[in-house]
């Protein structure tokens, strides 16, 4: 637990997104912004950036907080730093997922989209009803995000985890 | 007026309405939707898991409407930025772009270099490529005594550096001026620019509902007929969970939750069954009683 990472911050800073996370000068107007915050204190925008500068990878990598971001750039929007802390999120969540940590409903929606190329299948009986209301006929999904994720191997990465 | 119409997954399982709406008003202000036969997930659900997964999925529809040479039209608002930012992402890195399109053709996803397009939102398209103007010209029914609460909600306004033209996120505009030239009354109101908080329904049901659960306290409490919205993800938070939020909270808010082309319909002189305005979850009956439809 108190083990230190020093190059945390670098790794974050790689990932796409992650690049502004050594601008921040602490100033709180993320965590003042936050609708997440407001609701649940545990969660807080300004403290995760101070655990990332000082090298806790392991317990915000493993943390169920960062998955709490609801992603409505409220604190992107008004860093006076240009940190883009909805993007450093995103950032941390990637390498959070690369540790093995994928929360389970990613997982099931993976598998949806493999399968049917859309978070919802659009059968024969979908077709019938849309043509009851006016609505053209949705071709079956060819394949193309399964194709994706085999290409990036995200089936690998997400595998890591149930293996553990 | 062509676009590529780009539905998106929640659209296509859970707004059927919609659709349905957008489809009748793009009809009548002489818009033309091609639709896209090989469109899949935008990528959205997949940025925070694996960005290159993320940015392959979103090119590859991209590409895909650049075969056409034809804008996007999206009707979500979460389609709309991830679409938005992989776009920009690919016509400021051409080398980026190059690579993409032949790492796919490598796995046999076939896609020639296309000129570059733009993606919009179909409000978006609404408010400046139609105009307030011309909308005004087709208006046949005034709905002059509603009171509407516009919801922006996040991913249509921000963030403002992907966008064209950005409007400024803490007091934007278009969504009051397309309430408006219906006749209709777009409300001040202080939740206004809240998050719906369907960013982390699949994480946490409760704190989705606690945040969803202020702007409804506001506007129950006030003579709003109905919320108005552009997003099916806002719509899933605010008509299709209502009843559940009202549950947990002890409350009744009874709000009937538009999407805007069904408020713009209904001004438009379109049935409202066409519209899709009985699939709506809240009842819209009284609401359409008002205005006599
Ligand atoms: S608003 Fe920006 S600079 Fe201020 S604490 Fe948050 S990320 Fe750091
Ligand atoms: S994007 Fe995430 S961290 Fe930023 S204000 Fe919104 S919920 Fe909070």
């Amino acid at each position: 637990m108190t083990e230190l990472s020093p190059k945390f911050k670098y790794e974050v800073a790689q990932e796409p997104g992650g690049e502004g996370i050594k601008l921040c000068f602490a100033c709180g107007i993320c965590t003042a912004s936050c609708p997440i915050r407001a609701i649940d204190e545990g969660y807080n925008p300004r403290r995760i950036i101070r655990m990332v500068l000082l090298g806790m990878k392991q317990r915000v990598l493993s943390s169920d907080f960062i998955w709490f971001c609801s992603s409505c750039y409220a604190c992107t929007e008004r860093c006076p730093q240009g940190v883009k802390f909805t993007d450093v999120m995103n950032a941390i969540k990637n390498l959070a997922v690369k540790q093995g940590y994928v929360p389970t409903p990613f997982v099931q929606q993976i598998d949806i989209l493999k399968r049917f190329g859309r978070l919802y299948e659009i059968d024969e009986f979908d077709n019938k009803k849309r043509a009851g209301f006016g609505l053209p006929k949705v071709e079956k999904a060819r394949g193309f995000t399964k194709k994706i994720m085999e290409m990036t191997e995200l089936e690998q990465i997400i595998l890591r985890k149930n293996e553990k | 007026m062509k676009y590529a119409l780009y539905p998106g997954c929640t659209v296509l399982g859970r707004g059927r309405n919609y659709e349905m709406a957008a489809r009748q008003v793009a009809r009548v202000l002489g818009i033309e939707f091609v639709d896209l036969d090989d469109f899949e997930c935008c990528g959205f659900p997949i940025k925070s898991v694996h960005y290159e997964t993320f940015m392959m999925m979103g090119a590859r529809n991209i590409f895909a409407a650049e075969q056409k040479e034809l804008d996007i039209c999206t009707l979500c608002s979460a389609c709309t930025g991830s679409l938005t930012e992989v776009n920009k992402h690919l016509i400021e890195h051409f080398d980026e772009k190059t690579r993409i399109v032949s790492t796919l053709k490598k796995n046999g996803i076939n896609y020639r270099m296309g000129r570059n397009i733009a993606v919009k939102h179909f409000a978006k398209i609404l408010y400046e490529d139609v105009g307030i103007n011309e909308i005004q010209k087709l208006i046949r029914k005034r709905l002059s005594n509603l009171n509407i609460a516009a919801h922006y909600g996040c991913h249509y306004l921000k963030p403002t550096d992907i966008y064209k033209n950005p409007e400024d996120p803490e007091n934007p505009h278009t969504l009051d001026e397309l309430i408006s030239v219906t006749g209709a009354n777009s409300i001040n109101y202080s939740e206004k620019l809240s998050c719906c908080g369907a960013g982390v329904l699949a994480i946490s049901e409760d704190l989705a509902y606690s945040i969803a659960r202020p702007k409804f306290q506001e506007l129950s409490g006030n003579s709003t007929d109905a919320m108005v919205l552009i997003c099916p993800f806002c719509s899933v938070m605010y008509d299709d969970n209502q009843k559940k939020i009202e549950k947990k909270f002890g409350e009744k808010y009874n709000l009937p939750v538009l999407y805007y082309p069904q408020l713009l319909g209904l001004a438009l002189g379109i049935d409202a069954k066409l519209l899709g305005l009985r699939m709506n979850r809240v009842s819209t009956r009284a609401l359409l009683e008002k205005i006599g439809a």
